[in-house]
């Protein structure tokens, strides 16, 4: 029987592509099956939370995306996979293209939510640089879907899964690792925040002092719009909200000084509660807010720190 | 050796209003993807430190003539285009088949470069797609590159790492929008941009079969609906009631 492939090299979002396989199944006739490569923590995981697995274990170069992709290919036609459900972190962005452009399948990436429509499966992603939220479906034989992080809860534990070697014909790479490392210092989680205060171009550098003291009495994360990392380099690129940013869904927003641009707002829109001040009554920002205050921060953010205590 | 950037043409989207959740486009420019600004700018950088050409390579509507003079002007030596009225909103897999089919035709390809999305639906699968159809190896989310004779070492950066790799050339790579900071063209780049060399090919110019047939079927496009209070707050001690009120101090 056709099945759903699920593959990511990070395990958070290899049980969240479970999650999704299930929405697929439970309306289609397809079985669910996930494949891990050179992780037996992985493989065990994804058994624990039921899934029937398959395990490559070859000396394949994981930074080289088209040696992936060959990997891939060979599973999906091993497995007779209809559907490959990948993450769209940067890596499974990467491998998305060129595993659809190997099986000649549709793709679609940055899906964050999928549902099955008379047996055919619709996915929703952002587009025009978040400006709009389109609803998509491949038409090809086989599809390639990248799922966004966080789109869907991690599989629970459940009985049933297994184990099982996948052999597949090795794959040469040309590109040579010569360091790898971990991102130093700045390790915060802003996607995992409850609370963020977000710092636009509006912001002056002598604030940052009180912003900082406000998130933290707050209980909150500083996050920025993209122009503070990138360009004024007030804060890490991790910090960023937005299309190429982090897509953030906190309790509370407070956002201040961005104007309201799409391409920032896509990262924040889906908040609970979104406070912003700015001292532009027309910014547009404002109009997305619960709570909207047309004030000028270099006066407002020391009484919000007084207030606050 | 040539250094070939890959832009796309989009509408400007600062300038895309929503009518009734529709988003209109009546009157809005086109400009190259922000992205592909700095995958341009990286080109020129490059060619700057080790030479060679550098080659702009696009796939679009009649627009695209003049959109693309913005790349010439920003450090392009030449341009290379596919243009066809019908393909103002083209999908990734045709512009992937259209772009690999005219990088082809050009000789000596070492480094082939591409923004890590587009301006407008940034799901990056182009760069990917082409570095298949080529049989290139490609490494994508790159903020620094440095060239040596036949080889590229490039810095890839992760959501939670950093790799250095090395490959010898051709390959595609794919950069961050912080890789740099693309130079605004002087007076005089902008007049020399008309006066640069420009190939425009039809897709008859190309080997190459499109089906014809979508591959993807948007159903609906629409602006998300916003649901806010929207309520105005004139004060600091307003705005502290109201998040004490709604539980957010104090926890």
């Amino acid at each position: 029987m056709a099945a759903i492939l699920i593959y990511s090299e990070k395990s958070p979002l290899a049980l969240e592509l479970l999650t999704a396989a299930a929405v697929i199944a439970q309306d289609t006739d397809l079985d669910v099956k996930a494949v891990c490569i050179n992780n037996n923590e992985q493989a065990d995981e994804m058994a624990g939370r039921g899934a029937t697995t398959y395990h490559i274990q070859d000396n394949l170069n994981l930074a080289d995306t088209a040696c992936v992709a060959a990997a891939l290919e060979q599973a999906v036609n091993k497995l007779d996979a209809s559907i490959v459900l990948l993450s769209s972190n940067r890596r499974g962005k990467e491998l998305a293209g060129r595993l659809a452009q190997k099986i000649q399948a549709g793709c679609l990436t940055d899906v964050n939510g999928l549902a099955v429509v008379e047996g055919k499966i619709q996915c929703s992603r952002n587009a025009l640089g978040g400006a709009v939220i389109s609803t998509q479906r491949i038409e090809t034989e086989q599809q390639v879907i990248a799922l966004t992080p966080r789109s869907f809860e991690a599989s629970p534990v459940q009985e049933g899964g297994s184990v099982q070697p996948l052999a597949i014909e090795a794959v040469s790479s040309p590109l040579k690792l010569i360091s790898s490392r971990g991102q130093a210092g700045d390790t915060v989680d802003i996607e995992a925040a409850d609370i963020l205060v977000i710092v636009g171009q509006g912001m002056e550098e002598e604030d940052m002092g009180l912003v900082e003291s406000i998130a933290q009495t707050l209980g909150g994360e500083i996050a920025c719009s993209k122009p503070l990392a990138t360009d004024r380099k007030w804060l890490p690129e991790d910090r960023i909200v937005g299309l190429s940013g982090k897509k953030c869904k906190p309790q509370l927003a407070i956002i201040l000084g961005v104007s309201g641009q799409v391409q920032f707002t896509v990262g924040i829109r889906d908040a609970h509660t979104i406070v912003a001040i700015n001292n532009d009554e027309n910014a547009y920002i404002l109009q997305m807010a619960d709570y909207a205050m047309v004030a000028d921060l270099k006066e407002i953010l020391p009484e919000l720190k007084g207030a606050l205590g | 050796m040539n250094i070939v950037v890959a832009l796309k043409q989009v509408p400007d989207l600062q300038q895309i209003r929503i009518r009734n959740r529709q988003p209109v486009f009546d009157g809005v420019p086109y400009t190259i993807g922000s992205i592909d600004k700095n995958a341009l700018e990286a080109g020129v950088q490059l060619k700057e430190v080790s030479g060679g050409n550098l080659m702009a390579v696009s796939v679009g509507n009649e627009e695209l003539e003049d959109t693309i003079k913005e790349a010439l002007a920003g450090g392009a030596d030449e341009a290379c285009l596919v243009i066809d009225d019908k393909f103002a909103d083209i999908e990734s897999s045709i512009s992937a088949a259209l772009l690999a089919a005219a990088i082809k035709k050009i000789d000596d390809v070492g480094l082939l470069l591409f923004g890590e999305g587009s301006g407008d639906n940034y799901s990056g699968q182009v760069s990917s797609r082409v570095a298949e159809i080529l049989g290139f190896p490609q490494i994508g989310y790159a903020s620094q590159i440095e060239l040596e004779g036949q080889t590229a070492r490039i810095t890839r950066v992760l959501e939670d790492s950093e790799e250095v790799l090395e490959v010898r050339m051709p390959v595609v790579v794919s950069v961050l929008s912080d890789i740099n900071k693309p130079r605004i063209p002087s007076v005089t780049q902008i007049l020399k941009a008309g006066r640069k060399p420009k190939k425009v090919l039809g897709i008859d110019d190309l080997e190459i079969e499109l089906s014809g047939d979508r591959t993807i079927t948007t159903l609906s496009s629409l602006a998300p609906e916003t649901d806010r209070q929207r309520i105005a707050i004139k004060s600091a001690a307003d705005l502290i009631s109201a998040l004490r009120a709604e539980g957010f101090l104090g926890r």
